[in-house]
């Protein structure tokens, strides 16, 4: 219940500003997408309607991101060089690009280099996935690593296989050191989405810009998303913190 | 020395190990037979934890053998599985798995490993916790346990592998002392039932009383094997001596 308590918090102050904002002696012109209005209603509509490819992008995206950052970790964790050194040439070099650029050569470069054809949605899952997966790979890595050794000789001793000793001792115990920078993580790419615009699929942003295009009411259209992702993120956030007080009430 | 002509179930021959220049283990000879108890103590920094550590695969060894019920203990995957089928372990710390319930702890290797039926796991489960002295810790999680308690499911997750043979790594030099005799009465109802044992630990009393063989350690190498009788009373080396005086000062 707390964490509903602060996520209303963050709205009301959200609003506040807002209306602050309008009291500021700026020209506001909130008609564009007043409610009351059936043009401002449908211009609300046609905002909003951003969000099915937001959230299923960012979704998709961190799934994604999950799988492919486990599977470049584990390699991370082994006392070879060679898995050892993949890791790292995985990591430095996706850390290194930014998202827009990766984000540019996925869905402009790759369809060239492999002859199929990308949608703008894929494009980005792919694009957003890659690169944060070189992060979630360092999370999962420092997680991992975090365990103590005495786990692991247990779980060896008993005769545990490799896979059931990551299954059922390590990641579990993991999962819950490394909830916080996951959050953190899916917070970012939330926002980091919103560079998915620029190759034209209509989430949040690029609906935004569109709309400013066609109505020239840059400065409400634009806190009207500034507010769309603050109450997008905020629930994500009380979506975590949930997660992790139920995961440590879980231990004891 | 307590052999009675029964069989040799791990036999080292010859074994070393280096961690880096540092000569942990050096040329190490021990036959442990079925039924065996075998304590074996030393200085910290001995190798005596390095050596056990060996005989499930911990630690690798770099020279000499082991063989432990008539399977070679190589880099061989297959084989290491197997040892590790039949050995069980005990940690100083425990490391029991604190997200898991004591019967969750207990049931996890026999299911996974040993593919038994999770409901017959649980049986086998209550069974050994009722062999620790602690069947009402079953629901309950390691972090609500005290560490005599704690050590008592360790001890009862390694049984519930059926081992023939069982190593103890310094069982109770993590323990509270008011909890250690109850960890050891555990051990001793252990030895009487005939369980092969291989314990590292600093309790002589415990030694005196289950031994059949003493294994004195120093500076990696094994410097006297004898029975606790001689051990005691009249050890042959000059360093066992020293060790003993000691120890046994107080």
């Amino acid at each position: 219940m707390v964490v509903w308590m602060k996520l209303t918090k963050g709205l009301i102050a959200g609003l506040l500003i807002t209306v602050l904002l309008t009291g500021c002696g700026a020209n506001w012109g909130w008609y564009v997408v007043s409610p009351s209005t059936e043009s401002g209603r449908s211009n609300l509509k046609f905002l909003i309607d951003g969000l099915g490819y937001t959230i299923a992008l960012s979704i998709c995206a961190i799934v994604i991101s999950i799988v492919i950052g486990l599977l470049i970790a584990l390699p991370g964790l082994a006392k070879g060089r060679a898995p050892r050194t993949m890791n790292r040439v995985y990591v430095e070099c996706f850390r290194a690009i930014p998202i827009l650029v990766l984000l540019l050569w996925v869905y402009y470069g790759l369809p060239v280099v492999l002859d199929i054809g990308i949608t703008a949605f894929w494009a980005g899952v792919v694009a957003l996935a890659i690169s944060d997966s070189a992060f979630e790979a360092e999370i999962f890595r420092g997680g991992i690593q975090s365990i103590s050794k005495g786990q692991i000789e247990a779980a060896d001793s008993i005769g545990l296989s490799y896979y059931d000793k990551m299954r059922y001792v390590i990641l579990p115990q993991a999962i819950r050191r490394i909830l916080p920078p996951l959050g953190n993580q899916l917070v970012y790419m939330l926002k980091m989405s919103s560079l998915v615009s620029v190759i034209g699929l209509s989430e949040l942003t690029r609906r935004a810009n569109e709309l400013v295009v066609t109505e020239y009411r840059p400065l409400e259209i634009y806190t009207i998303l500034v507010l769309e992702y603050l109450i997008l993120i905020l629930i994500v956030s009380a979506g975590v913190r949930w997660l992790e007080k139920k995961m440590r009430a879980d231990e004891q | 020395m307590g052999n009675n002509g029964r069989e040799p179930i791990i036999k080292i021959a010859g074994m070393g190990k280096s961690f880096g220049d540092f000569e942990a283990l050096k040329n190490i000879h021990l036959t442990v037979h079925n039924g065996e108890r075998v304590v074996v103590c030393g200085p910290s920094g001995s190798g005596k934890s390095t050596m056990i550590r060996c005989i499930n695969r911990l630690e690798a060894h770099d020279v000499g053998t082991i063989t432990v019920d008539n399977i070679d203990l190589n880099e061989n995957t297959k084989n290491i599985n197997a040892i590790r089928r039949e050995v069980a372990m005990v940690f100083q710390q425990f490391n029991l798995f604190p997200h898991l319930t004591v019967v969750e702890n207990l049931t996890l290797g026999p299911v996974r490993a040993r593919k038994m039926n999770p409901a017959d796991a649980e049986v086998l489960a209550r069974k050994y916790l009722e062999r620790v002295h602690i069947p009402e810790q079953a629901e309950k999680y390691p972090a609500q346990l005290s560490g005599g308690q704690q050590q008592r499911v360790a001890i009862a997750r390694s049984l519930c592998m059926e081992p023939r043979i069982m190593l103890f790594d310094e069982p109770t030099s993590a323990l509270d002392p008011e909890m250690i005799s109850e960890v050891l009465d555990v051990m001793v109802e252990l030895a009487e039932d005939g369980m092969t044992m291989v314990c590292v630990t600093h309790e002589m009393s415990f030694a005196r009383k289950v031994a059949d063989t003493m294994v004195f350690m120093d500076a990696g190498e094994i410097v006297e094997t004898a029975s606790p009788e001689q051990f005691f009373s009249a050890p042959e080396s000059k360093r066992t001596q020293i060790f003993l005086n000691q120890i046994l000062q107080y």
